[in-house]
């Protein structure tokens, strides 16, 4: 049996834990959840959808948000009843933090970031390393195997399932795996409305633009896409927009159906956040930008004159 | 107050990275070495605490004894010492890393009221020696900081998730990973550079261990192949790409 970890935040779904469903049928073995938090019970529906026969319910009163080390605890109390064969989650931070909280209660190895597994012995994974642009192939020794998805390695495929049995628990929690919780959170740097991680299209800047004021053109381009705005590292360095904007390992990961990447040359951080976007528009002066290797289609010119002219032209378009 | 800064000792990759002829480990012939990016930033939050309230300042790597460069080159940012535990130039799997920094930590006279390390490695990606670690010293953990005060021996840190800013106390001693964009790292000062050079960094050795996750080779990932469709220079390539835009949906 393969237990999968289906994150959700407040009871919304983690839409990346359906790929790391769909990526646990394929072992071959039957597929079991577990969520963390009473609300995640909401979720037996769609989880049966992509075919977990069963979904467990970790509930106690001192989870009543995020609560990592506490996921840990209820993980191993869980695989110590259950003896899978494999525990995965989506490889998030979320998902990889919580899934190393379990490997370190049981001193066992944790493979993140897999874009392929093979349960054997030892299992056999592929994992993503350097920003996703190499791969390793690696032999995991442990009778267990704890590893997560390489996000978008896996499209989410439902298994027409049927009704999930629910089964609550309760973990046996110390006073330190709660030690650490979420007090409160606000709507702080994000912008409300569309999320970089949700939105659809995003409309990115880089060095090329020049400084903040000319984020205008950026800004208005998302807009009329009904997007929301990303940017490159040297953007927020130079304090030219928001970090909750950046676009890369260091920043947000992003796939959204369209990515038009404006003045960015393409730093392997960057292209790391972005590369699996449906379609990848580059617009940059320089024919030799790295960044051309990852993209769909290119425009070859200065972004000051591109950008205004697609954006006046999409808006006749639509008329 | 004292804290512990870990690091990791990295090569700067540009746009491209090239395999090694056995495809173990990156040619790094033809590059120079730094630190992840998200360690300039745990560094500088080590120094400002430092400057802020007294006490010292201590960098822990693990790795060849050329990491001894890194270190020199953050303890010119300020930091006080630093340790290095020697390994043959073979990369560790994240359990044995886990376990010699402990080790190291557990060995030090200094009992560190804050250990911080970066929120990720730039190279190996593993997102796990920094829990090992609040696990074998049975301290709290938060992380992907991006704000953090230290207010009468409580960290309080702000983490940026995707539906806002997440908060988050916690009682010292405690361990945090912080990201990029917490701080602004400084630039050693000429002064900084020079006394970089007289600062303490004791040398270690620790055991390899077998590795339990076992690197057997790399691969490069496979970009796009195809390319990019050129449409065209400047904004006369405008109305190709409207084109475009209409056919994918996006309008």
């Amino acid at each position: 049996m393969i237990l999968v970890l289906v994150d959700h935040d407040r009871g919304e779904l983690d839409q990346l834990s359906l790929r790391a469903l769909t990526a646990a049928r394929k072992l071959g073995q039957d597929v079991e959840a577990v969520v963390i938090g009473s609300e995640g019970a909401t979720l037996a529906g769609i989880v049966g959808e992509y075919g977990a026969k069963t979904l467990h319910v970790a509930t106690h009163a001192n989870i009543t948000d995020y609560t990592p080390m506490a996921t840990g605890r209820a993980l191993k109390d869980l695989v110590e009843k259950l003896k899978p064969a494999a525990v995965l989650a989506a490889g998030s931070p979320r998902g990889n933090e919580q899934l190393a909280h379990l490997a370190a209660f049981l001193d066992l190895p944790m493979a993140a970031e897999c874009s392929e597994i093979t349960l054997g012995s030892p299992h056999h994974v592929l994992r993503a390393r350097w920003a996703g642009n190499l791969i390793e192939s690696a032999n995991v020794h442990a009778e267990l195997l704890i590893a997560t998805v390489l996000a978008f390695s896996t499209e989410p495929e439902t298994a027409n399932g049927g009704a999930t049995t629910v089964v609550q628990f309760e973990p046996a929690l110390q006073p330190q795996d709660y030690a650490v919780k979420v007090l409160s959170r606000d709507a702080g740097e994000s912008k409300g409305g569309v999320t970089l991680v949700d939105a659809k299209v995003i409309v990115s800047g880089g060095r090329g633009v020049g400084g903040p004021d000319g984020f205008g053109q950026i800004e208005e381009l998302a807009t009329l896409l009904g997007g929301t705005v990303g940017c490159s590292r040297v953007v927020t360095s130079s304090g030219w927009r928001p970090h909750a904007e950046q676009v890369g390992q260091t920043g947000t990961k992003v796939a959204p159906d369209l990515y038009i990447a404006a003045g960015i040359s393409g730093a392997m951080q960057h292209i790391a956040g972005m590369k699996n976007s449906k379609t990848i528009v580059v617009i940059n002066t320089d024919p030799e930008a790295p960044i051309l290797g990852y993209a769909d289609y290119a425009i070859i010119g200065d972004l000051h004159q591109v950008i205004p002219a697609l954006t006046s032209a999409i808006r006749q378009a639509k008329g | 107050m004292d804290v512990l800064v870990c690091l990791k000792r990295v090569p700067l990759a540009g746009g491209t990275l090239i395999l090694t002829p056995d495809s173990r480990d990156i040619e790094t012939k033809h590059l120079g070495f730094g630190i992840s990016p998200h360690e300039e930033n745990a560094v500088e939050a080590g120094v400002e605490l430092v400057e802020q309230m007294g006490g010292t300042l201590t960098l822990l790597t693990l790795g060849p004894s050329d990491a001894e460069e890194q270190l020199r080159s953050q303890l010119a940012i300020g930091a006080t010492r630093a340790v290095l535990i020697e390994t043959d130039g073979q990369e560790w799997d994240p359990q044995g890393t886990a376990a010699a920094l402990v080790d190291a930590i557990n060995a030090e006279e200094i009992k560190f009221d804050l250990i911080i390390f970066g929120a990720e490695s730039a190279d190996s990606a593993g997102y796990q020696i920094h829990i090992r670690v609040a696990h074998a010293l049975n301290r709290p953990i938060i992380t992907n900081v991006k704000s953090m005060k230290i207010e009468n021996g409580v960290a309080v840190c702000d983490r940026v998730v995707a539906a806002g800013r997440e908060h988050y106390e916690v009682a010292l001693p405690a361990i945090v990973t912080v990201r990029d964009g917490l701080n602004i790292p400084r630039y050693p000062s000429v002064p900084g550079r020079m006394q970089a050079r007289k600062k303490p960094v004791d040398m270690k050795k620790a055991e390899p261990r077998v590795p339990k996750l076992e690197k057997v080779v790399l691969a490069l990932a496979p970009s796009k192949s195809t390319g990019a469709e050129i449409l065209g220079n400047g904004p006369d390539a405008v109305p190709a790409l409207v084109e475009v835009l209409k056919k994918i949906g996006a309008f």
